[in-house]
């Protein structure tokens, strides 16, 4: 059965506007023009027990409305949600007990208090049991490194190590899915490796459900084996990587070194994207034309030094996506 | 249960940090007392009418007026308003307690840990040089105290209020400044309640905000035997249950109507 079942959801908000300017201003308070925007336009998914799904989109897409919905934060105008047998702003509190959530651009450390005094007060506020919780926080302690900087006030954390602190909050009181909304944002590369190795293990070793959304693409090609993609409200892809890509564009590149400058390559099959020097990249079709005979025909036709085929780059077939969406 | 008490008593720990806003605070209230004192001498030397209340209870009246000043509902809790206008406050709601009793618990902590700090030197320096008394009698002093818990719980119900009305973000704002204004005269820290006119009396001490403050300080100086302390208790415990229904009643619309800032 699906830990989560999500079912026509939609969520409006009222947008206040007014003219710009003096007058303009004057004339929003006797009257306001509301303009209602449709966050999530009918949403439908379901998601088993032990998934790691990316959920992306561009900016106001409606990713962190449907986080702040699933997570009982904010109250939908229609559609039903079930997650783990709850309705999650019915019965919130007990709902939220269960689930761990993370927004990349906030913090739920108390401000002023040492990360560990943050800690301790979890165990007060989710009732855990001292056992479980002193195993629970140890363990991620360990995990994400946090040693060395329990004692320091939140305040005076780095970005990384605020996330990392962040992270080991949300999962204090083990629970069973886990919301992740931009846990990477603003973090270094080493920051953001630290933070993906520990999202895939966290999913593998404990089969925390872990619903992420991001902008960034090496998140998703990292970590994810589901990818729902969104936009104005609606789902408009749901599946693996390599499905999403057979579904925005079929092309494959093939990058050429040659042995010497100076030399076009041209044929009826290929177009050439970009070249640097002796190093051309072109793009095809694979239906037209296999791989094999187009590499054949080229190495035959010029100076070949070196050859390869790839996909293209996973931020241009999204690219490709939002520009549809648009 | 144990939530909260954590949730207080990590909070108060923290208020305990701010040294400097408690000093700063002292010299504050300190000065405003001189000069309230100096306005009621002048006042008190210049009359022929007997007043309500003799020259040396509204003396040390107003001390303890001032060194309960942090207790009053004036300001918001700083950390709801920025949680609430940066949309932190989508953490409140993923806590696994009631949110009502959650701020409330906040409210606890900053109505006893600032007046904490704050009070206690302004006692010692306003008994030893200011002309402040003790409490009239060792019963006007338990009174006093008795009425003191229930000058928190009513204090921190209006808090709990203030804190919530800023969930309509900008209408909030409005009935943010109109409350504080409403509690500093209405609960005697501008002046008395006892020289207000008496036409206006019967009205001032039906108001929640006699018992914030007017109340306390005239069982402490006598101006209200110690045996009609059941009298303030019961004003003080009304009031605070009519203002938690009504501080639920808001939150349960506020939660719905949210909408979380910043995406």
């Amino acid at each position: 059965m699906p830990q989560i079942i999500v079912k026509n959801l939609v969520k409006t908000f009222r947008v206040a506007e007014r003219e710009s300017g003096v007058w303009g201003a004057v004339k929003g308070l006797a009257s306001r023009r509301h303009r209602i925007v449709r966050a999530l336009d009918s949403i439908s998914f379901t998601l088993e027990p032990g998934e790691l799904v990316g959920y992306i989109g561009p900016n106001g897409a409606g990713k962190s409305t449907t986080v702040k919905v699933l997570s009982g934060i904010l109250v939908p105008d229609s559609g039903e949600v079930r997650i783990l047998g709850y309705v999650p702003w019915k019965e919130r509190i007990q709902y939220v007990a269960n689930i761990g959530v993370v927004f990349g651009q906030r913090t739920q450390l108390w401000w002023d208090l040492p990360v560990i005094e943050s800690f301790d007060l979890l165990k007060d506020i989710y009732t855990v049991p001292v056992e479980q919780y002193v195993k629970s926080r140890d363990e991620l302690i360990d995990l994400l490194s946090l040693a060395d900087f329990l004692d320091t006030p939140v305040r005076q954390l780095s970005l990384g190590q605020r996330m990392r602190c962040d992270l080991a909050t949300s999962l204090m009181h083990s629970p069973s899915i886990l919301f992740l909304d931009e846990p990477t944002i603003g973090l270094d590369a080493v920051s953001k490796i630290a933070v993906r190795d520990f999202i895939r293990r966290i999913n593998r070793e404990r089969a925390t459900t872990v619903i992420l959304t991001t902008h960034d693409m090496d998140d998703i090609e990292a970590l994810c084996n589901r990818i729902m993609v969104i936009g104005n409200g609606k789902i408009l892809s749901d599946g693996t990587l390599s499905e999403l890509r057979s579904r925005i564009s079929n092309e494959r590149h093939l990058t050429v070194h040659l042995a010497n400058d100076g030399i076009d390559i041209e044929d009826p099959d290929a177009e050439v994207i970009d070249r640097e020097e002796n190093r051309i990249r072109l793009r095809f079709d694979p239906d037209k034309i296999p791989a094999a005979t187009l590499i054949s025909r080229i190495a035959s036709r010029y100076p070949v030094r070196d050859l390869f085929v790839e996909n293209p780059p996973i931020e241009e077939i999204i690219a490709e996506l939002y520009r549809t969406i648009k | 249960m144990k939530a909260y008490f954590a949730i207080i008593s990590a909070r108060f720990r923290m208020l305990l940090q701010y040294r400097a806003a408690a000093i700063a605070g002292f010299g504050t209230q300190l000065f405003w007392g001189f000069v309230k004192v100096m306005i009621y001498e002048a006042f008190y030397r210049s009359t022929t009418t007997p007043q309500p209340m003799e020259l040396s209870q509204v003396i040390t009246y107003t001390w303890l007026a001032q060194a309960f000043f942090t207790l009053m509902p004036f300001r918001i809790d700083a950390e709801i308003r920025r949680m609430i206008r940066e949309g932190n406050v989508a953490y409140e709601l993923l806590k696994p307690v009631d949110l009502y009793n959650l701020w409330y618990s906040r409210a606890v902590a900053n109505c006893t840990a600032t007046p904490l700090l704050r009070s206690i030197p302004l006692f010692i320096v306003a008994m030893l040089w200011l002309g402040m008394q003790p409490p009239d009698s060792i019963a006007s002093g338990f009174a006093w105290a008795a009425s003191m818990v229930g000058a928190i719980s009513l204090a921190c119900a209006i808090s709990t209020i203030l804190m919530i009305a800023i969930l309509w973000t900008i209408s909030g704002e409005g009935f943010m400044r109109i409350v504080p204004a409403m509690v500093f005269v209405f609960s005697g820290n501008i002046l008395p309640l006892p020289l207000f006119p008496d036409w206006a009396q019967t009205t001032l001490q039906l108001l929640p905000f006699a018992g914030l403050s007017d109340l306390p300080n005239r069982l402490y100086v006598g101006n209200i035997p110690p045996e009609h302390v059941i009298f303030v208790l019961a004003h003080q415990l009304i009031w605070t249950l009519i203002l938690v229904a009504f501080g639920r009643w808001l939150l349960k619309r506020g939660t719905r109507i949210m909408v979380v800032q910043g995406g």
